[in-house]
């Protein structure tokens, strides 16, 4: 190393022109890859301020209290919050556990050799990348199977956005679950304890927190989903509050897709000041996340 | 007393040893017990309590250890010693079933815990493990309290516990932490030092009851006088536990244990592959003065390792 | 204390009854608990047959109305008129070009950040930064689509560069899809390129190469796989991008010859049909999921390119 050194240096003239870190290609490549990164943010920054700009008046009281109406004066986002409050909430109870379990099941229990639980981890990894309109359509399939009429109902929505995220939570607890370490679960074995016992008692209590982020984050994504609801036919006028699992809904996604579909002027506001508060509620759902993975997380 | 024409029984060697404890500081009583031992302890253990046959450990097709016998005696401690990969801490894991949680792994050959097959099929590893405790290289507390770190085992194995309260207090005063940390039983045990940690390991293990304790270099990671209260603390356990210690440190080995197993690594000559082997056993005494093979007396003098 | 000691001792104490063999307790709760996790992981795989029957059966229907060549070679969509036309090439063509579009951006902007993430950045830097990338992909989609909508096609298109476009454009929803899938391409080939071994890149320095130079001929070669199965994911999340390409790409299903034309996509369709109400069993109904069977077979094929990708880099280090 120290001759090779040696050897280059009385080459320095040659080296500042052509390969030194201030050359000027060398100068340029830096400054294209930072362009490509400023890039992406002054998008970003565009895309927040033209939408505060857009929804500034319509973000009231209104939007919160009242329910969609002919006239962008009048109308609000109430049952579209409501309705996402609901379907994410059944989401989170479905999903979570199954997630969760899934995650136990494949990293603590699964026999690795095994052919099914290869398929079954080559599999997760597929699900995670089908596009979020297929699972609309497996609700809707599966619904028409059940013989429901109206497909535009709580639990159908939920079971769409689960299966949606149920992967994202499958591989964020299982990365929970491994950065337990072995030493752990040694301690823990050699005391008498049964594998189970060891990780309901010291693997999961410590994954908690990773659990609890991962879960966030994927639930942050089923909030801002409309694709898959869209198909369940959840794009209907709904004057009423949703009030249980087979009531019917509509979405805050929904329902800023519908009225940026409008064409009077005012409803484009009003899409986006649902889009302001969407957009809020996903900040501070991801700042949840980070403050329980940062506040939480065990330091082994 | 203790003239060489006199035999002692195990029960008087015990009693002997008491007194001579009672009366000594822990520090002290160390060294004494070492050569009161050394002095007292039969050729053969009197009582076998584990009993290694003819065992072979692979993992995968890789032979880790191959050929061991070797009987450990009850309420004796027993060092494991040699160079690395000789395969000691291997063997260490196949005493409490440790080895199983390992991909591959797999013992040819009997280990027996007092008559029994602890490999035979219809044994339970988890009531293995209970029976034999192990203590490993790095503390490794669990991120609960202390209070819960001792109360674990008694908990998730379902003994029948009158008072926890007394139970804690009892297995923190046998691993001599009972002083330290009284008043924060209910303090997270990361805060503790390292040698408070592992002491604290210790007390956890003695707090399920087992009748042996397997350590797997239990104070390497300590620095000296936290090593010499482990030591300590060994002498103390070994009236009422078994324990085998598996140490890189010969001078250790010297110091605590009754009985000392050398282990070496051969390579094979086709592979390449190192397996290890059982070379030399016998009380300390024996081993580290008078060394019947050339490879542990060179392994001793540090020639070699 | 020690005579009590030497009693209670459970090893040494006299009298103690022969230890039993080590028969364990029965635990037949946690056979049922370790049951119970299986079949949650089960789940995933019904997950996936569920899928494939909810599509194949409808589509079933569909093909026996309709022959798959005719599907998969006419270049006329028009399901809902009364001279139904089932050539789904209009949609294939509009998807082609808002993913390619997308990929024009995403590709350059998310290696062109990765590369400065991974060689140049410093640690700290790095924290700030990623972040920050990854809000762009904690967007919702609806959002982005309001965007490309209202911003991106009638202000800067129309107003700005006066391009001579519609309400609607294939270029708007793939410009604003391409920043979409920016932190995809950049987050995956990052991994890649962090994962190439330090030594590799000291070698290249001590040959007098600097850091750009390290970069291009040494670690982007070495994180090619990786890099590529960042690309292929990235283009299976343009394929499947729904919201976007409803509000900003159209919804005239028609061959799409330019980028300034209006088009619908495979997922556009599926979103607006199924807006209006198809009655079970009717052809209408059918032909959302012969859509979305191609839909499902396209990103699958891709999704495996890209977790094939990955594996061989997994494996080199």
């Amino acid at each position: 190393m120290r001759s090779i050194v040696d050897t280059v240096q009385p080459l320095g003239h040659r080296r500042s022109k052509y390969s030194g870190e201030k050359s000027p290609t060398s100068l340029i490549f830096l400054l294209l890859i930072w362009a490509c990164l400023a890039f992406s943010f002054l998008f970003l920054v565009v895309l927040i301020v033209t939408t505060i700009i857009d929804g500034s008046n319509k973000f009231t009281s209104t939007l919160f209290t009242e329910y969609p109406a002919s006239s962008p004066e009048r109308a609000g986002a109430r049952p579209a919050i409501l309705g996402s409050v609901w379907v994410i909430a059944t989401t989170a109870v479905l999903t979570i556990p199954l997630g969760v379990a899934a995650a136990v099941h494949l990293e603590e229990f699964a026999d690795k050799k095994l052919w099914i639980n290869r398929v079954i981890e080559l599999n997760v990894q597929n699900l995670a990348a089908v596009p979020a309109i297929v699972y609309g359509l497996l609700a809707l399939a599966f619904l028409t199977l059940l013989g429901v009429q109206n497909k535009n109902i709580v639990i159908g929505g939920a079971l769409a956005l689960s299966l949606l995220i149920l992967p994202v939570i499958i591989i964020s607890t299982r990365e929970a679950i491994r950065s337990v370490p072995l030493e752990i679960r040694q301690g823990s074995m050699a005391l008498g304890a049964s594998k189970w016992q060891t990780v309901w008692r010291q693997v999961l209590p410590a994954s908690v927190p990773g659990i609890a982020t991962g879960s966030i984050l994927a639930l942050s994504r089923a909030l801002g989903e409309a694709a898959p609801l869209l198909v369940l036919g959840a794009l209907v006028f709904v004057s009423f509050d949703p009030n249980g699992i087979l009531s019917g809904f509509t979405t805050m996604p929904i329902q800023i897709f519908n009225w940026t579909g409008r064409p009077q002027a005012g409803f484009q506001e009003l899409a986006a000041a649902a889009s302001i508060l969407l957009l809020g509620l996903l900040v501070l759902m991801n700042g949840l996340a980070i403050y329980i993975r940062n506040r939480f997380q065990t330091r082994w | 007393m203790n003239s060489s024409s006199h035999v002692p029984t195990a029960a008087e060697r015990r009693s002997l040893e008491d007194d001579t404890l009672l009366h000594q500081q822990p520090g002290m009583a160390v060294h004494l017990t070492g050569r009161r031992r050394a002095a007292t302890l039969p050729d053969k253990p009197d009582e076998t309590i584990l009993s290694v046959k003819d065992v072979d450990v692979y993992y995968g097709k890789f032979r880790a250890v191959t050929g061991v016998n070797l009987d450990f005696g009850l309420n004796e401690i027993t060092a494991l010693i040699g160079p690395s990969g000789c395969g000691k801490s291997t063997l260490l894991r196949t005493l409490n079933r440790m080895n199983d949680l390992v991909e591959g792994a797999r013992v040819d050959g009997s280990i027996t815990f007092r008559g029994t097959d602890m490999y035979a099929p219809e044994v339970d590893a988890i009531e293995v493990r209970r029976r034999i405790g192990m203590v490993f290289q790095k503390p490794n507390p669990f991120p609960k309290s202390i209070y819960d770190n001792i109360a674990y085992g008694p908990r998730v194995t379902g003994m029948k516990v009158e008072n926890m309260d007394d139970l804690v207090e009892e297995a923190l005063t046998k691993s001599a932490l009972w002083g330290e940390v009284k008043d924060k039983l209910k303090q997270s045990a990361f805060g503790l030092s390292g040698g408070q940690q592992q002491r604290l390991c210790i007390a956890r293990t003695i707090a399920v009851k087992p009748d042996v304790i397997l350590m797997d270099e239990p104070a390497s990671a300590l620095d000296p006088i936290s090593t010499m209260r482990i030591e300590d603390l060994m002498h103390e356990l070994r009236r009422e536990y078994t324990i085998v210690i598996v140490t890189h440190n010969m001078q250790q080995a010297a110091r605590v244990a009754d009985r000392t197993a050398f282990f070496t690594a051969l390579a094979d000559e086709g592979t390449g592959d190192r397996t290890g082997v059982l070379v030399e056993y016998g009380k300390t005494s024996q081993i580290f003065e008078d060394p019947k093979d050339q490879r542990t007396e060179d392994y001793i003098s540090g020639r070699f390792g | 204390m020690t005579a009590v000691q030497e009693k209670g001792g459970p090893a040494s104490a006299p009298g103690r009854p022969a230890p039993s063999p080590f028969k364990g307790k029965k635990r037949p709760g946690e056979a049922i608990i370790i049951l119970v996790l299986r079949l949650a992981a089960v789940v995933t795989v019904l997950t996936t047959i569920g899928i494939l029957l909810a599509l194949l059966i409808p589509s079933l229907g569909f093909f026996r109305e309709v022959p798959v060549t005719e599907f998969l070679f006419g270049d006329r969509w028009s399901p809902r008129f009364a001279d139904a036309s089932f050539g789904v090439l209009p949609l294939i063509s509009a998807t082609l070009w808002t993913t390619g579009i997308a990929l024009l951006i995403a590709v350059p902007l998310g290696l062109g950040a990765a590369v400065l993430l991974s060689e140049y950045a410093s640690p700290r830097l790095r924290r700030i930064l990623k972040p920050i990338l990854e809000i762009l992909a904690g967007v919702p989609t609806v959002v982005y689509g309001y965007f490309a909508l209202t911003f991106v096609q009638a202000t800067v298109l129309r107003e700005w560069v006066g391009l001579d476009t519609g309400a609607f454009s294939v270029l708007a929803a793939g410009l604003v899809m391409g920043v979409m899938i920016v932190p995809t391409v950049a987050s995956i080939s990052e991994d890649a390129m962090s994962a190439v071994p330090g030594a590799l890149r000291q070698g290249s320095a001590a040959l007098g190469a600097n850091r750009m130079q390290t970069s291009m001929r040494v670690v982007f070669p070495a994180a090619l796989s990786g890099i590529v199965a960042a690309i292929v994911l990235g283009v299976s999340r343009a394929v499947g991008e729904t919201m976007i390409v409803a509000l900003a790409a159209g919804s005239q299903a028609r061959v799409v010859g330019n980028p300034l034309e209006q088009g619908q996509t495979m997922t556009g369709f599926i979103a607006n049909a199924a807006l209006g109400d198809s009655r079970v069993g009717s052809i209408e109904y059918d032909t959302l999921f012969a859509v979305g069977l191609l839909l499902f077979l396209i990103t699958l094929l891709v999704n495996f390119i890209s977790i094939r990708f990955v594996r061989r880099f997994r494996e080199a280090y």
